[in-house]
C-alpha cells in the first residue's frame, strides 16, 4: 500500500491538506513511490513533456500545409494572422496554439497524447499561452502539469479517457478539464479552486459524442480543441472568482462514466453516427475511400 | 494509468491506436525477425484497412520495420527511407473478418533469407499485442523482457528451460505455452523481470527439442 495513493479527487485533496501541501506535490510523491525513481528524474520527464508541447506548437505554426486527407491544416496560421475581434489576448493565443498542436497531430508531427492524440492540443495550448502571457516560471509550469496529470489519472481510473468507451467527453472533455485545473493553479488558485475549475469545465463537456468524419482525427477534432481551450480558461476564471460547482468533482467524473455507458456505440468513435453520417461527412468518407482504392 | 500515460505517450500523430500502435507492431515484428528486413508483405484488416491512409498506419508500420520508435519523426517519410535501405514493401488491404478491428499481418524476409510472419493488433493508447508468430498462437505486448522458444512439444521441456532460468537467477513474471497439436510445434513465452543474458539463452538453445530461442527487449 502506498502512502500517497489517491483513487479520487477527494483523496487527493485530503492528502494535500493532511500534508499541508499542494495537489501537485502529492501527485509527484505518489509517482516517486510507485515508480521507485528519484524525484529529479520524475520531474525531468514531465519537464521534457513541456518541451514537446512547445515543439508541436512550433511545428503547427510553421507548417501551412494540409493533412493527407486535405480536411485540416492552415487554420492556426489563419487565426494567428488576424487581430482578435472578440477574444482577449490569452484566449486568442490559446485558440491559435490549440489549432496548431491539433493540426500538427493531423499532419504527423510529434505530439504528446494528453490524454489522447485527438485531444492533444488543449492542455499544451492553455498552459503555454498562459505561461507566455503571465510569465510563469518553468517549475510552476511543471507543477501545474503534474496536477493536471494526477487529475487525468483519476478520471481514467473512475471513468475513461478513451473516445471508444466514453465518447468525446472522455477525450476532449477530460483534456479541457485538466487544462482548466492547470491554468487555475498557474494563476495562483488554491487546491480547492483547482478542483472547482476542473469540475466546472468537465460538467460542460458531458454528453459530447465522438463522431469523427471518415474515422480520422480531424473533423471535428481539430477545431474542437481550440474551442475547448477557450472553455478551459472560462471555467478557470470562474473558479478563481470563487464560483463553485454544485456537483462535487468526483461526482462529475461518475456522471461522465455513466453517460459514457449510456451513449450509443454509433457515437463512440465508430463513425456510424453524428457528424460522420451527415451528407457532407458521408461524401468525404466516400471520396477518401475512392482515393485509397486508386 | 500513471501520470506519464495521461500526459503521454510522446508520439507522431495522428492516432495512438492507428499510428503509434502500428509503429510499435512494426518494431516488434522487426525484433521477432532478428534480422534486417529486406522484404515485407503487409496486410491490414478492419479499421486499419478502412482508415490507414489518413492515419498514416502504413507509414507507421514501415517505420517500425525500419527500427524507428513511435516518436521518431522519420516515421513521416518511412517509405522513402525503406526504398533507400533496400526494404521492399508490398501493401494490401483485406476485407476478411478479423477478431480485432485494428489488425495487421506482416510477412518478412530478412537479409539472411530468414522468414517470419506475425499477426499484430493495436489495442488503443499505443498498446499492442502480437497474436501469431508463423501461424502459432502467442500473446506478446512488448512491455517486458521476453524469451520465446519454438520447440517440439514433448514432456520436460518447460521444466528444463525454467531450471536454466532459475540457475541464472532470472525471475519469471508471466509465462504461457501454446502448441499447434500434441507432439507438434510448440511456442513458449516467458516474461522476465530482468534481461536474459546470452549464456543463459545458449543453455536454453542447447536443450534437445528446442529449435530456436528469441529474446525481446521491452519496446
Amino acid at each position: 500500500m502506498y502512502k500517497y495513493e489517491y483513487k479520487t479527487l477527494h483523496d487527493l485533496l485530503a492528502l494535500a491538506e493532511k500534508e499541508k501541501t499542494t495537489l501537485s506535490d502529492i501527485v509527484v510523491r505518489h509517482e516517486v513511490e510507485s515508480s521507485e525513481e528519484l524525484e529529479e528524474k520524475v520531474r525531468a520527464i514531465m519537464a521534457s513533456r513541456l518541451d514537446v508541447f512547445q515543439e508541436s506548437i512550433d511545428a503547427g505554426m510553421k507548417d501551412p500545409g494540409k493533412s493527407v486527407s486535405g480536411l485540416v491544416g492552415g487554420d492556426a496560421h489563419k487565426l494567428a494572422e488576424k487581430a482578435p475581434n472578440l477574444l482577449g489576448p490569452l484566449a486568442h493565443k490559446a485558440a491559435v496554439y490549440a489549432l496548431a498542436v491539433s493540426e500538427a497531430n493531423a499532419k504527423m508531427f510529434k505530439i504528446v497524447a494528453c490524454p489522447t492524440a485527438g485531444s492533444c492540443g488543449i492542455v499544451p495550448a492553455v498552459m503555454m499561452a498562459a505561461a507566455e502571457e503571465m510569465q510563469t516560471p518553468r517549475p510552476v509550469l511543471v507543477d501545474a502539469l503534474f496536477t493536471a496529470a494526477g487529475i487525468g489519472a483519476v478520471v481514467s481510473r473512475n471513468a475513461s479517457v478513451a473516445g471508444a468507451v466514453g465518447g468525446c467527453q472522455a477525450e476532449c472533455g477530460t483534456a479541457a478539464a485538466m487544462a482548466a485545473a492547470a491554468v487555475a493553479e498557474m494563476a495562483g488558485g488554491d487546491n480547492d479552486t483547482i478542483l472547482q475549475a476542473f469540475a466546472l469545465c468537465m460538467k460542460n463537456t458531458l454528453g459530447l459524442a465522438c463522431d469523427p468524419v471518415a474515422g480520422l482525427v480531424e473533423v471535428p477534432c481539430v477545431k474542437r480543441n481550440a474551442v475547448f481551450a477557450v472553455e478551459a480558461l472560462a471555467a478557470a476564471e470562474m473558479a478563481l472568482a470563487g464560483i463553485k460547482s454544485v456537483i462535487p468533482p468526483d461526482e462529475v467524473i461518475a456522471a461522465m462514466a455513466e453517460i459514457g455507458r449510456l451513449m450509443p456505440v454509433a457515437l463512440k468513435e465508430t463513425s456510424d453516427g453524428g457528424l460522420a453520417r451527415t451528407e457532407t461527412g458521408k461524401a468525404i468518407a466516400a471520396r477518401l475511400e475512392k482515393a485509397m482504392e486508386e | 494509468m500513471g501520470v506519464f500515460d495521461v500526459v503521454g505517450p510522446v508520439m507522431i500523430g495522428p492516432s495512438s491506436s492507428h499510428t503509434a500502435g502500428a509503429a510499435r507492431i512494426g518494431l516488434m515484428a522487426r525484433e521477432i525477425l532478428k534480422d534486417e528486413p529486406k522484404k515485407a508483405v503487409i496486410t491490414v484488416y478492419g479499421s486499419f484497412a478502412k482508415t490507414y491512409k489518413g492515419h498514416g498506419t502504413d507509414r507507421a508500420l514501415v517505420a517500425g520495420l525500419l527500427g524507428f520508435s513511435a516518436d521518431d519523426v522519420r516515421l513521416r517519410t518511412s517509405f522513402a527511407i525503406a526504398a533507400d535501405q533496400g526494404l521492399a514493401i508490398e501493401f494490401h488491404r483485406s476485407d476478411e473478418e478479423v477478431d480485432h478491428p485494428n489488425t495487421v499481418r506482416i510477412a518478412m524476409t530478412g537479409a539472411s533469407g530468414r522468414k517470419m510472419e506475425v499477426l499484430g493488433v493495436s489495442l488503443g493508447g499505443g498498446k499492442i499485442e502480437i497474436r501469431e508468430i508463423n501461424g502459432a498462437e502467442v500473446a506478446l505486448n512488448g512491455e517486458e523482457h521476453t524469451l520465446i522458444t519454438v520447440h517440439r512439444d514433448q514432456p520436460g521441456i518447460i521444466a528444463q528451460a525454467t531450471t536454466v532460468l532459475a540457475i541464472g537467477h532470472i525471475n519469471v513474471s508471466n509465462m504461457r505455452v501454446f502448441r499447434s497439436a500434441k507432439n507438434e510445434t510448440a511456442v513458449m513465452i516467458v516474461c522476465t523481470d530482468s534481461p536474459v543474458p546470452n549464456e543463459i539463452v545458449h543453455m536454453i538453445q542447447n536443450i534437445t527439442a528446442i529449435e530456436s530461442v528469441v529474446t525481446l527487449l521491452p519496446l
